[in-house]
């Protein structure tokens, strides 16, 4: 099995080809629509500012490609910025439009808490996740961002299969058919974020 | 459910092997940066600084191959830095492998670079790192090494820091540094209740019962220390056990 790597500059993608090399995956990175279109299995990885990576995707042609791909049916996972981008909009950046494949917005983190939300932080998860399979809820993730999905309150709850409450309960894992989406870092979370990668790699097989 | 208190090993190097320096001065070999970061990311460590200490322009390849290795060994994040005086050389240093990147002296010179660093890269990858030392009623930031004084302050300082897009402080007391005799609680937590970014706190480790004082009176989000982990006087996996049995939060290695 082959995964793609969605390729426009993001920061954390040698870290994410690292963490597939360590579990034997053969990765390739494209940065084309056409690459994009041939793909077996896509991850797109993220870290730093919303509007970066939707001017990236729109700058190299992306964003049609990427929507047909994952409507197609492609295995899709979305990390960080990668979940972000899914979503209607975001606040960080509010001048542009998300993939809005899923709705609900983007929002900054709020409460009396220091931002970036940045360490380990614990997952609470609901049954039935496929990406947390064999993971306990309670379980440590690594986080580096200061903007999420709001969880409840109106915005969406139906996919959403884990949440983590830092100045409010947020997101942290999204699942729908084949779009996966996580706001940390499982390319960073240690022996529970090879876990969830080797998940999605089952799932993508 | 919270955020955990993070651990952090930090590698001193001279761009290819680690050493360590007691009050920044007198330094002796500590190992193979690769063999360490191995046995810290297996041990339950929540992050690791890689720091070039030599930061001489000539061994800058020797450190950029230093960070590759080190982040090949590593499912934790990584975050690198000394000698960084241009957004070019933070670039090759994440192109290198690190998820963050620390500066210093350079961002006392040129403070706009902290801002050029959180454009380019988000400000949940620009450390500040900030060297204070005591100085009657106040903490003076030292650079270079701790070796030069500045005028400013160290509070004030941070805070400039966060509002020009540091995503963390770096925190060490030059006081403390190589001592073992316990981190500067009172330093730290007047930086970490000013500042409204996560604080590291560095320098004077040597007992649990210090991370426990830093977590708990000094308010800061993460510890890092050096020696008591490279030498096996403290075990990361003991230490974290035993703040979990004072209720910190921390993440235990399974």
């Amino acid at each position: 099995m082959k995964i793609s790597l969605l390729d426009y500059g993001a920061g954390n993608l040698p870290s994410v080809e690292r963490a597939l090399l360590r579990l034997g995956v053969q990765t390739e990175r494209v940065s084309t629509s056409a690459g994009v279109a041939e793909a077996s299995a896509l991850i797109l990885p993220g870290v730093g500012h919303y509007g970066a990576l939707i001017r990236a995707l729109d700058r190299d042609g992306l964003r049609e490609s990427l929507i047909g791909a994952i409507e197609r049916g492609v295995p899709f996972l979305g990390i960080c910025l990668g979940l972000q981008a899914l979503f209607q909009k975001s606040e960080e950046a509010p001048d542009l439009q998300g993939l809005q494949i899923l709705p609900g917005c983007v929002r900054v983190l709020n409460g009396a808490v220091k931002l970036p939300h940045m360490g380990w932080d614990q997952l609470q998860s609901k049954a039935g996740s496929r990406l947390l399979e064999g993971i306990e809820s309670g379980a440590y993730f690594y986080f580096a961002h200061s903007y999420a999905v709001p969880y409840g309150g109106g915005e969406p709850t139906l996919e959403t299969l884990a949440t983590c409450s830092y100045g409010g309960e947020f997101v942290a894992v999204t699942e729908k058919e084949n779009i996966f989406a996580v706001q940390f870092h499982p390319e960073k979370s240690g022996d529970a974020g090879q876990r969830m990668l080797q998940n999605f790699l089952r799932i993508a097989a | 459910m919270s955020l955990a208190h993070r651990i952090i090993p930090c590698l001193d190097t001279d761009g290819e092997r680690v050493v360590k320096g007691v009050n920044f001065v007198a330094l002796r070999d500590a190992g193979d940066p690769v063999a360490l970061a191995r046995r810290y990311n297996a041990e339950g460590a929540d992050e690791l600084v890689v720091l070039d200490i030599a930061a001489s322009r000539d061994r800058r390849p020797t450190f950029l191959e230093t960070i590759r290795k080190v982040a090949a060994e590593l499912a934790i994040p990584l975050t690198a830095g000394g000698g960084i005086r241009t957004l070019d050389d933070a670039r090759a240093v994440v192109r290198a492998g690190a998820d963050k990147v620390t500066i210093n002296t350079a961002a006392v010179l040129w403070p706009e670079l902290i801002s050029e660093l959180s454009e380019e890269f988000g400000s949940q990858a620009v450390v500040l790192a900030i060297d204070a030392k005591r100085h009657g009623d106040f903490w003076r930031v030292m650079t270079t090494g701790g070796r030069v004084s500045t005028d400013l302050d160290a509070i004030s300082w941070a805070m400039k820091g966060a509002e020009l897009g540091a995503g963390e402080i770096l925190l060490t007391s030059v006081d403390r540094d190589g001592t073992q005799s316990g981190f500067d609680v009172t330093l730290t937590a007047a930086i970490s209740k000013q500042v409204m970014v996560p604080v590291i706190a560095s320098g004077g480790a040597r007992w649990p019962q210090h991370f426990a004082e830093i977590f708990c009176e000094g308010a800061a989000d993460a510890a890092l220390a050096a020696s008591i982990f490279h030498d096996g006087i403290q075990s990361i996996r003991a230490l974290k056990e035993f703040l979990a049995s004072q209720n910190i939060q921390v993440r235990l290695p399974c």
